[in-house]
């Protein structure tokens, strides 16, 4: 009875259970998902949204896109086995650097059109979330452009309507120039919105917006400019190529925008002068993350112990000073770059390993060749017998002997006794040089830009925090001075040149007869080294085929034309040190130098003119047959 | 036991692999289809893996091409299947003039495969080295050489320069040398007997021949033109 009881009594509770209606059953709301009206809802939710779209930001070196996106174009060598492709290949494949990332473009669309749709989110918070998508957005346009051309521009997410019919979803490419139109315009329709703050580094801010514009305008003219010397890089219908005509145009919008920063009308930016030794406030200006920096506008911002670091001073740390063991020494500047930074009377020579009739000048220590010379060079390149974390490296190829002969090893443990003597000492640095040995320089120099001096920064388990800086205020400096050269304004170019130059030491002005367009491109070069410009000024100027010309370079060719913009630059040299060894001259245990091409440096970059756009791949063109190829390829 | 058991394992791994790689697998393309650029009958010499041709197979839904490149003699070979296909190289490659259909559309060859084939590209070059002969003497390496201007038409082009390397393989071009000399085509005067020479420069280890080729950079065109590669012992 009890048992007939409790069966009816359980299947009662099941049939009243089960009469709830369908609807109410499945529609389950989710638990892992979101769903898009409550994202939206609130605003540190829509901020996590777009911190993702933060850290989807397509850069050409970044210190989280590891050591080796800054070694390439012969300004640096690659000191690790596995990487000595850089300079034994002949150029680049017609691949290499594309760009493609549509995904990411209708992220971005997807997130305008919902961030304008939320009925939840206050006005201010919701103006500044767009304009913050809207400029990442810009940005990566500004990122295709340079690397692709015109692409396709889509500002709306596209949907499929499965019908089986695509052709509503192909769209061919834009113009160049369009692409261009549409950075500027974008930069100017959200400056407004953006907040005018000079302490707002990693999230976009009104100055960031600016320093875009300005970036880009100089680009579009300069490629309208120069363009004209490569007819064969473009196409018919402009999806490759800007005509001549606009040149001037776009270089106007590039000096209005950076002068909008210039007059602080974006927030108090300035150049970072701080510290009295000169070379180092350079490297702090890559180090100092507190506010007392304000030439740094838009950054890549990292946070030890909290999960976003990157492990550019262990890649490339000295190898005596590493944290890490035998993780070290990868990146190493080349003699090329190093020859590139002038004297303090603002003239271009050969760092000075010969006098005048080719006998070596003796030096008392390493670092008195470098004397005299353009304070970024210190601050970029770690010399020999820099400091570092308060220790000096020890960079050295060897002994030179008196009979002209060399004593050296293959390793600076390995000792060998002084001739006449018996006691084995050490006859290398401990931190390089020797040919093909892996995390030690290989060209007598380290890397100091960005090289973390904090304690524990090279441990690969702690990394390191430094950020890395996409727009600075040095750089809008020298985009307004190109922009009012090319303008024809250069009193007001050699103005904004001269500030840049003056914080590193050159305090002698150039005149305005003294500036001319090799001067721009020179500063350039060694102002912004590995910041990720090269490749694409180069590309802008139409230089790149001459300067990576594919033939191989002779010392001569690197010492003579210093400062000449076509200069050839294919192949990265060292500068090894060596110390003299003759108890009875005067010259005994001083330091003499020479140029040498490491021995992994078998091959000559050759850029050609099928390198000045990236192909773009066959699935794309085989998937939508309105895109047209690229030019040579 | 286990032993016996691991046995066993192997057999079976060995029969299955024995068997399993027959049906679904295609066999590879074993067609070879080759040939060399001339120009009346004279091949045309470039510098190796520069020059770029794309083969193309219509018919099979995606459009992507076959790429391959022109070895340092201008001779290119591919294995490819039995079929229809069309022969192009890409705008502005090569030292020389390709039917254009209209400005950057370029006109393909049809190529029909069926078995091996060897077919010759006659292109028109812009220039063409002419009576070549190099010759080593007291330490230098020199050239003596004529220079034909094929195109002489709208399409005409001017020297850039010339530039004679030498190298210690058989590899010769800007990216492979032990010493250049170049003259700019502003320097010469005359298209015959222009003549240049080289130092040549210590070898290691030593070596009493050098590999040498004369080349022409014509303005506005990437690819140079060589000369055949002449052998020189001294």
């Amino acid at each position: 009875m009890k048992k007939i009881f409790l069966i009816t009594i359980v299947a009662g509770l099941f049939i009243t259970g089960s009469c709830r209606k369908d609807s109410d059953f499945l529609d389950v709301p989710p638990k892992q998902v979101l769903p898009t009206e409550l994202a939206f809802s609130d605003p540190a939710l829509v901020l996590s949204i777009l911190g993702d779209l933060y850290n989807r930001t397509v850069d050409f070196s970044g210190l989280d896109n590891g050591w080796a996106s800054f070694v390439d174009f012969s300004e640096a060598f690659p000191s690790e086995n596995g990487s000595y492709f850089f300079v034994q290949r002949t150029g680049w494949g017609f691949g290499e650097w594309s760009s493609w990332d549509y995904t990411y473009i209708r992220d971005l669309n997807l997130f305008i059109q919902r961030a304008t749709a939320a009925t939840k989110l206050t006005d201010a918070d919701k103006t500044r979330f767009i304009a913050e998508a809207r400029f990442l957005r810009a940005n990566y346009y500004f990122e295709l452009v340079k690397r692709m051309g015109g692409v396709p521009l889509i500002t709306e997410p596209l949907e499929y309507d499965y019908s089986g019919n695509v052709t509503s979803l192909q769209k061919p490419r834009a113009k160049e120039s369009e692409i261009y139109d549409f950075v500027i315009s974008e930069a100017e329709a959200i400056k407004g919105d953006l907040p005018n703050d000079v302490n707002t580094k990693s999230r976009a801010t009104t100055g960031a917006a600016l320093a875009m514009e300005a970036r880009a305008a100089l680009y579009a003219g300069s490629i309208a400019k120069y363009g004209v010397t490569t007819p064969q890089v473009s196409l018919p219908g402009n999806e490759v190529g800007i005509p001549s005509a606009l040149a001037a145009a776009y270089y106007t919008k590039a000096l209005t925008a950076a002068q909008a920063i210039i007059t602080q009308t974006a927030g108090s930016y300035q150049l970072y002068r701080v510290l009295p030794d000169l070379s180092d406030n350079f490297a702090a200006v890559f180090l100092d993350k507190s506010t007392v920096n304000q030439e740094a506008i838009f950054i890549e911002d990292f946070k030890a112990n909290a999960g976003k670091t990157h492990g550019f001073t262990t890649n490339d740390q000295p190898f005596s000073i590493s944290d890490e063991g035998l993780d070290a020494g990868r990146l190493n500047p080349s003699l090329n770059l190093v020859e590139a930074f002038e004297k303090l009377d603002n003239t271009y020579a050969p760092i000075p390993t010969k006098d005048a009739s080719g006998n070596p000048i003796y030096y008392t220590n390493q670092l008195d060749i470098f004397a005299g010379r353009d304070a970024r060079l210190a601050g970029t390149v770690l010399l020999p017998n820099g400091l570092f974390k308060g220790k000096r490296t020890d960079v050295w190829a060897g002994y030179q002997l008196a009979d002209g002969s060399i004593l050296t090893s293959n390793d600076a443990g390995n000792l060998k006794p002084l001739p006449g003597t018996t006691t084995p000492v050490q006859v290398t640095g401990k931190d390089g040089v020797i040919n093909g040995q892996e995390f030690r320089t290989q060209t007598g120099f380290y890397i100091r830009k960005y090289l973390d001096p904090t304690v524990g920064s090279g441990r690969r388990g702690r990394g390191s925090d430094v950020a890395f800086i996409r727009y600075r205020y040095a750089e809008v400096l020298l985009n307004a001075a190109e922009a009012a050269f090319e303008l024809g304004q250069t009193g007001i170019a050699v103005g904004y040149i001269n500030q840049v130059r003056a914080r590193a030491g050159l305090v002698t002005p150039l005149t305005a007869g003294d500036l001319t367009f090799d001067r721009i491109v020179h500063e350039r070069r060694v102002e912004l080294a590995f910041e990720g410009h090269t490749l694409f000024d180069m590309k802008r100027w139409r230089l790149a085929h001459v300067v990576w010309d594919g033939n191989q370079m002779s010392v001569t060719d690197l010492l003579s034309n210093i400062g000449n913009a076509r200069k050839r630059n294919t192949q990265p040299y060292g500068l090894w040190p060596y110390k003299y060894y003759n108890p009875g001259s005067p010259n005994n245990n001083k330091w003499l130098f020479k140029e040498v091409l490491p021995s992994p440096v078998t091959g000559a970059n050759r850029f050609q003119l099928g390198n000045y756009y990236s192909q773009i791949g066959n699935d794309i063109l085989s998937a939508n047959p309105l895109i047209v190829k690229q030019p040579n390829q | 036991m286990t032993m016996k058991i691991k046995f066993h394992h192997i057999i079976l791994v060995i029969l299955l692999a024995a068997t399993g790689c027959k049906k679904d697998n295609y066999d590879a393309p074993a067609q070879k289809f080759s040939g060399r650029l001339i120009y009346n009958g004279e091949a045309i010499n470039l510098e190796y893996n520069q020059v770029p041709f794309e083969i193309y197979q219509p018919g099979f839904g995606k459009v992507g091409p076959i790429n391959g490149t022109f070895d340092q003699e201008g001779n290119f070979s591919t294995l490819l299947f039995n079929g229809n296909y069309k022969f192009t190289i890409p705008p502005n490659q090569g030292p020389f003039r390709w039917k254009e259909i209209s400005a950057g559309k370029r006109d393909t060859l049809a190529v029909t495969i069926s078995g091996a084939q060897n077919m010759d590209i006659e292109v028109q070059p812009y220039y063409m080295l002419r009576n070549v002969s190099i010759t080593a003497a007291a330490g230098k390496v020199t050239g003596v050489f004529d220079i034909e201007k094929i195109i002489t038409d709208a399409d005409a082009k001017n020297i850039e320069r010339v530039s004679l390397y030498i190298n210690k393989t058989q590899f010769v071009s800007g990216a492979d040398q032990i010493a250049v000399t170049d003259l700019a085509g502003s320097a010469i005067l005359s298209p015959n007997n222009v003549s240049m020479s080289v130092d040549i420069p210590s070898i290691s280890p030593t070596q009493n021949y050098v590999f040498a080729r004369v080349g022409i950079k014509i303005e506005g065109v990437e690819d140079m033109i060589f000369s055949p590669l002449t052998k020189i012992t001294y």
